[in-house]
């Protein structure tokens, strides 16, 4: 349904060599922009953790970009209401078909379809790795080693973290050392702070949780204000989502950007390589020539957009000699424990996820299930709480007038959950086509039984922490969270789709760079995961460069 | 814990703030000229009816007046869910999920409201919007218990389509209306001013004040 507050979906708004100022209401920067009849040196296809921050370094590093998203070009200040209902303008929509035993729900769930991606909507819950989990097949027995060394990683996650001014503690109590974040932590919601106390009882750490928003002011924005509408995008602008931070560093370091242009095939020439893209913007198809083309549309649109671009010399698929273009596809368990507090909790105060608690993925002993999980504190708007409440005990009449009349009592504790990577949990093409003409994606998901130990093991961990924070009347709700893999990296061009730097194995100007390339999912929310190997996979890029090896 | 399986307890709901309402912060530093014009649609431009025939849309108000009764409300003062749930379908917006085995949300809904009524017809011999209160609540219970009758479901899982789409849509838009924010004590738009004091048992003079505590729910353990 259109949008009562901005017309930003309806019109495009980066164009005539202009793009929005998001910092402004109103206002605008200088967008260079590239012709079409030019190949541009990379297409990149999405604008989230993955493509924005590729088109900043890229860009930055003197390439030619053209960055493309199906979403819209919002300025927070001035076109974000504080209304659920107004800000689903934020999630993709569009319908996909979901099945399996377990079918995965999309759309407000995991979804963004905006310009800076899903990070307009994340809760902004900024947690490294575990490094084992980069060698996890090597050390801990299961799923896949990544084709990176952790130590690596490690030094990107500091980038990352400066980049985005993460607001956490001075020392983090899991893993090895990191240095202090670059933001001082944020002050503790009464509704962190219940799962202090039950951590506190039960005798494990717990920590303020590293967050992407400001605790001091940065440029034209002033701290976070506390509003609590995180999940369904800041109107104040602390949030430091790709949209106030590397979409902006993009365009002023002369990358374009294309709002509202969805890409619906990428072109390949006789020789098989790729030669630009097919997207839809403005009414009308058209087409973009480039030197190479990155991918970079998360776990679904990734091997949708690859699957799509089928021809004679790629006849399954683009990069899918391996077959597994869409296969592995992993969310994270996100059940969730709820209980009612003496005290007024209020948690709609503050970001929603200000504690976490880390310990099942630092600690092996004790577990029934590989991978590991962290929880954290909770702080669902009225009708996210409510679709929650609805879906999993199917409460209704004046009786759910009345549980929801507890709403500010309420507290709660929230897993992310690794799951495993099962060739079966995929994403294909159905023979449905949606208003453009384009296959409607179908996925398929199932836990296996290690997924459903971690689960009942989360759950019994969280109600007796929960308890043990003062809470009655426990009940469950059951989700997921996330999206990672569908084109694994790797070492071995039989068992992945990318190698390290996110190239294709197939085609030399083709790269994936987003979620979709997780060989495993870890057990914490995957942003900035994926934007520190975002920042790796464009050092090699531009080193590559650097030495004639991109077309 | 399922609250389905527990005798239902129809004693009214009653707000623990009641000289609490959001919409007094319209002017404040808590409402954006965003906001405002969102819900100045909201509060001002009911949908009218497109997408359902009349009949069908008495019998939308019926389940909707079931799964959210709002007794203390004139007709003026009620929220309207039904009418966003026929903009919502004549717009075809959806939640993208279509699950496996589900038709179309237009076509869920059309099979899922048939399906009411012909179970009304085959328990009690007249429509569901005829039935008393206590028989609606029962006959909504036996579908999310899955005691349906499948000939008169046309292939739509009765217990995710009334959880899944009828549940969820509805609270979607009815805990999307200032109304409702009131009730419950949220503290509703809050941008620009956000808020100062996060404690607990500690609010901002501009959030709501608890005067009585929430009434318990036989439902909950």
């Amino acid at each position: 349904m259109s949008s009562a507050v901005s017309d930003a979906q309806e019109r495009v708004r980066a164009t005539g060599g202009r793009a929005p100022d998001v910092f402004r209401p109103g206002a605008w920067v200088p967008m260079r922009e590239h012709p079409e009849s030019e190949p541009v040196d990379f297409a990149i296809v999405g604008t989230g953790c993955g493509g924005s921050v590729l088109a900043a370094r890229l860009a930055e590093a003197g390439h030619s970009v053209v960055a493309f998203d199906a979403g819209a070009f919002y300025r927070p200040l001035e076109d974000f209401a504080s209304d659920e209902r107004e800000q689903e303008k934020l999630y993709w929509l569009d319908e996909r078909i979901s099945g399996g035993d377990d079918p995965i729900e999309l759309g407000s769930n995991n979804s963004g379809k905006a310009v800076g991606g899903s990070t307009v909507h994340f809760q902004m819950v900024a947690l490294r790795f575990r490094p084992e989990w980069f060698k996890s097949r090597s050390l801990l027995g299961y799923g896949h080693d990544w084709p990176v060394d952790w130590r690596e990683m490690w030094d990107y996650y500091a980038k990352a973290e400066a980049a985005m001014r993460i607001a956490g503690p001075i020392a983090y109590p899991w893993g090895p050392r990191r240095g202090s974040y670059p933001y001082r932590e944020h002050e503790l919601s009464a509704s962190a702070l219940v799962l202090a106390k039950g951590a506190e009882a039960l005798g494990v750490k717990w920590s303020p949780t590293p967050t992407a928003t400001l605790s001091a002011p940065h440029g034209a924005a002033h701290p976070c204000v506390y509003r609590g509408f995180c999940k369904i995008g800041c109107a104040t602008n602390a949030k430091q989502s790709m949209l106030v931070t590397f979409v902006p560093r993009a365009l002023k370091a002369g990358a374009e950007i294309r709002d509202l242009a969805m890409v619906g095939r990428i072109e390949t020439g006789a020789d098989g390589r790729a030669t630009g893209v097919h997207y839809h913007r403005q009414g009308a198809w058209r087409f973009q020539k480039a030197k190479n083309v990155v991918v970079a549309g998360y776990s679904i649109e990734t091997p949708r957009l690859l699957l799509n671009s089928a021809c004679p010399q790629h006849p399954e698929g683009l990069a899918n000699s391996s077959g597994l273009v869409g296969k592995n596809l992993m969310v994270h368990v996100n059940d969730a424990v709820w209980g009612i507090m003496e005290e007024e909790i209020r948690w709609y105060k503050g970001p929603p996820s200000l504690a976490v608690c880390e310990h099942w993925n630092y600690t092996d002993e004790g577990k029934d299930f590989d991978g590991g999980y962290a929880f954290m504190s909770q702080g669902p708007l009225p009708t996210d709480f409510a679709t929650s409440l609805v879906s999993n005990e199917g409460v209704f009449g004046h009786e759910l007038r009345k549980w929801m009349g507890h709403y500010n009592h309420m507290a709660g504790l929230k897993v992310v959950g690794e799951t495993m990577p099962q060739e079966s949990n995929r994403v294909e093409l159905s023979d449905e086509t949606d208003a453009l003409g384009l296959p409607i994606p179908k996925v398929t998901f199932s836990y296996c039984d290690n997924d459903r130990r971690l689960a009942r093991h989360a759950e019994n961990f969280q109600s007796e922490m929960l308890r043990a924070a003062g809470a009655r009347s426990l009940y469950r709700t059951k989700s997921t969270a996330h999206l990672m893999g569908g084109c694994r990296m790797g070492d071995d061009p039989a068992e992945s789709v990318v190698d390290a730097s996110g190239r294709s194995w197939d085609i030399d100007n083709l790269f994936v760079c987003d979620g979709s390339l997780f060989p495993t999912a870890g057990g914490v929310n995957p942003s900035m995961t994926i934007v520190a190997n975002t920042l790796r996979i464009a050092d090699r890029i531009i080193a590559m460069g650097r030495r004639g090896e991109i077309g | 814990m399922t609250a389905g399986n527990e005798t239902p307890d129809e004693s009214p709901f009653v707000t623990p703030y009641p000289h609490y309402d959001v919409l007094q912060k319209w002017d404040s530093p808590s409402f954006n000229d965003a906001t405002r014009r969102a819900l100045t649609q909201r509060l001002t431009e009911v949908p009218r009816r497109r997408f359902f025939d009349a009949e069908r849309y008495t019998r939308l108000r019926a389940v909707v007046d079931c799964v959210l009764p709002q007794p203390e409300r004139s007709e003026a003062e009620r929220i309207p869910v039904e009418a966003w749930i026929d903009a919502q379908l004549e717009a075809n917006q959806g939640s993208g999920t279509r699950y496996v085995g589900t038709p179309t949300q237009r076509e869920a809904w059309r099979r899922g409201l048939d399906a009411l009524e012909a179970e009304a017809h085959a328990r009690h011999g007249s429509g569901f919007a005829d039935l008393s209160p206590e028989q609606q609540t029962a006959l909504l219970k036996a579908v999310d218990n899955g005691a349906v009758d499948q000939a008169h479901w046309q292939g739509v899982h009765a217990q995710r389509f009334f959880r899944e789409i009828l549940l969820k849509d509805a609270v979607k838009i009815y805990y999307a209306h200032p109304a409702a924010w009131s009730e419950m004590g949220f503290g509703g738009p809050a941008a620009p001013r956000g808020y100062v004091r996060l404690g607990p048992d500690d609010r901002d003079p501009w959030e709501a004040a608890e005067e009585r505590p929430p009434q318990p729910v036989r439902g909950l353990p």
